[in-house]
């Protein structure tokens, strides 16, 4: 199972890299849903027992990350009829790199901290951090709205992978309330992106400048 | 009942969403203010008819938040029927839906002992909020409304993260993770420090976001410069209330877990700096309702210190909770009338708005005597209570940064204050019928009136909540 569980996490960390080295909007959007995906299935391996809430779990997970998010993206995404993101404010190479060093610092922090289960991957808390990392790249240094929503909900996954930790911690009621409140978000931050689309006749967000002091 | 808190607004939000008048659907803002705060008087005067539940329960701490959010919302949800009625070219379904779920939201936030439902009812409380910012529809309301949900969506996910190593934390020693308040004190001690202070820090960063303390303020500014009145009436005094609930949550834990050293230090800094970042911004301001979010971060800013300080400045923080909701109230629902009878929010064109208001521009210049602790009013008490226990801890150094970003602030805030409200009315205000209502002053004069009493003597019912609740946190200081 542990086997299993870790190349599952390598894939993830891979996928970060591709997300931050492909300037196709589409194709970064598919990759994030394929992670969240991958995630969905966590659950039923970190498990040796399956029970009800860790099953739903997992299929709420897959469901919403992998299928619901990205398709309202998709959606948004067509009816801005954008293809590309325009230079990001570092190069794609670039922002591989620091996302590679982002991936080492988070091994090396984690480190730091010790983990209560010696039985369980210690690759968990390194993915997780890394992850959350990669999402904060992506979210300071793209330009187009829908961009940054994807950093954001990468941001989240990593937060998820941690999630794995502590699945009997957290009631089924308050993970549903997480999922949907994340899903919600993203609906929310998508109309949103389509105004700024209409408004601006853009979804670039260096044209949001108007405020300030 | 604690159920019902929650439920109640929720199901009125829902048929607000069905009302099909304009001009009836804002009346079912007060109805449900007033029948909410009512159920706050009988929670907080009847304990027994609370009928609580392992994970809703109406701790001295919330029974605070709960009765400032629910004061507050009252006063606003009267305002709100007579700013709606400005406003009749635009529908206000979506706006009276959104602030009714807000209610229930605050409620939600106030009675959870989870923190994993706490952290899930601060995150919907953001998504709800983000419409009302995109009330007007223009350009600038939409870069608010997004850097907002940006900004704030971010900062509550840290918040989660900060969630998990906490409930991580506690699994060191064969236990169950848990996340329920009270699992959490009892094994404070036995926590596992590096997450204890990894997650405290994240909490720290991501309910600071929601509260708006230096840096992740930059949301602030825009969102309640943008935002009608009454928006930033109920966030500067509701939301920001909220996530100093659930930060309190987390500093009693760390406190507990004699981590309390190690939390003021970061309170303090985060604290002082709040106030310096808001001095300095306030300083030539243009614009009132930015001035006022500065000034709302300068305050969560001292209900950092107040915090860091520890025991002998507790109850001073938790007073200056209930004096700086009120008087934000006060200052954001009077700058609303100013804005609207100028059209225009900026000290360019506002000038002599007690000669054009009489009434809204003179409580504005009062709140802002209030708000900057000129005594005889709330925040003049609050604020020295704290100063007082800075100096019974022996901070002295904290105690005079304190007075000396208070000072800046004073001299910055009123110079753009007096610009605005004194002098010849400006000729931006010609041609604008607008005079002050009964709907829209009345609740200005009583949150006027709250903060003038509040000043003079702290009445004995709220003068127990406050003791208790310092009692509740000292409990579990060092």
């Amino acid at each position: 199972m542990i086997e299993l569980l870790n190349a599952i996490l390598v894939i993830v960390l891979v996928m970060n890299l591709f997300a931050l080295g492909t300037s196709r909007i589409l194709a970064v959007i598919r990759i994030v849903a394929a992670q969240g995906a991958l995630l969905g299935f966590i659950p039923l391996l970190v498990h040796e027992r399956l029970t009800v809430p860790v099953v739903l779990a997992s299929v709420a997970a897959i469901a919403l990350k992998g299928i619901a998010i990205p398709s309202i993206m998709i959606r948004a995404l067509r009816d801005a009829q954008i293809k590309r993101e325009v230079e990001p404010l570092i190069g794609l190479l670039p922002s591989i790199l620091l996302g590679a060093l982002a991936t080492a610092f988070a091994l090396l922090f984690s480190g730091q901290l010790t983990l209560a289960d010696p039985r369980t991957s210690t690759l968990i808390v390194p993915t997780s951090i890394a992850t959350a990392l990669v999402g904060f790249i992506l979210l300071t240094t793209r330009y187009k709205a829908i961009t940054q929503v994807v950093g954001y909900l990468v941001l989240e996954n990593g937060i998820f992978v941690f999630g794995m930790l502590l699945i009997e911690a957290i009631p089924l009621v308050v993970e549903m309330g997480m999922l949907l409140d994340l899903f919600v978000g993203i609906f929310v931050i998508s109309i949103i992106a389509n105004h700024i689309n209409r408004a601006f006749s853009s979804m670039d967000t260096r044209r949001l400048i108007s405020l300030k002091d | 009942m604690a159920f019902a808190f929650i439920a109640f607004p929720l199901l009125m939000a829902a048929l607000a969403l069905a009302v099909p008048s304009n001009a009836l659907r804002p009346w079912l803002l007060p109805l449900t203010g007033a029948i909410h705060a009512a159920m706050t008087i009988l929670a907080l005067m009847r304990p027994e008819w609370q009928f609580t539940s392992a994970w809703l329960v109406l701790d001295p701490l919330g029974k605070i938040i709960l009765l400032v959010v629910s004061g507050l919302f009252l006063f606003c949800s009267i305002y709100a029927v007579g700013y709606l009625k400005y406003r009749m070219e635009r529908s206000n379904r979506v706006f009276c839906a959104c602030l009714l779920a807000f209610l229930g939201l605050m409620g939600l936030v106030a009675w959870s002992q989870h923190l994993g439902l706490l952290w899930v009812a601060i995150e919907a409380t953001t998504l709800v909020t983000a419409p009302l910012i995109y009330f007007n529809r223009t350009k600038l309301s939409i870069e608010a409304t997004w850097k907002y949900l940006l900004v704030g969506s971010v900062g509550i996910a840290l918040a989660l993260l900060g969630t998990f190593f906490l409930a991580y934390s506690s699994t060191g020693k064969g236990q169950e993770p848990s996340l329920l308040l009270a699992d959490l004190l009892r094994s404070a001690p036995t926590l596992s420090k590096p997450w204890l202070h990894a997650a405290f820090v994240l909490l720290l960063v991501g309910y600071g976001t929601k509260m708006g303390l230096a840096p992740m303020h930059t949301w602030k500014p825009d969102a309640y410069g943008e935002s009608p009145g009454v928006v930033g009436a109920v966030f500067a005094g509701g939301i920001t209330s909220c996530a100093f609930l659930a930060f309190l949550r987390v500093y009693q834990i760390c406190a507990a877990a004699g981590e309390g050293a190690f939390a003021s230090r970061l309170l303090l800094f985060m604290g002082l700096f709040s106030m310096a970042v808001a001095g300095l911004f306030m300083v030539a301001q243009r614009d009132i309702k930015r001035m006022l979010a500065y000034s709302s971060v300068e305050h969560m800013g001292i209900l950092m210190l107040g915090l860091g300080i520890g025991a002998p400045a507790l109850y001073g923080t938790m007073l200056h909770v209930v004096t700086n909701a009120a008087t934000k109230g006060l200052l954001f629902l009077s700058a609303g009338n100013i804005h609207r009878a100028y059209a225009s929010k900026s000290t360019d064109d506002v000038r002599g708005a007690i000669r054009r208001l009489p009434l809204s521009g003179s409580l504005f210049l009062a709140g802002f005597l209030a708000i900057t602790g000129s005594p005889p009013f709330g925040p003049f008490i609050s604020e020295f209570a704290i100063l007082g226990g800075a100096f019974a801890a022996g901070r002295f150094v904290v105690a005079g940064l304190f007075l000396l970003f208070l000072l800046i602030v004073f001299v910055g805030m009123g110079r753009t204050v007096l610009k605005v409200s004194l002098g010849r009315a400006s000729a931006a205000a010609d041609g604008i019928a607008y005079r002050d209502g009964l709907l829209t002053a009345a609740p200005v004069a009583a949150l006027m009136a709250l903060v003038l009493l509040l000043g003079l003597y702290i009445p004995s019912p709220l003068g127990a909540l406050l003791d208790d609740a310092v009692r509740f946190l000292g409990g579990a200081a060092i």
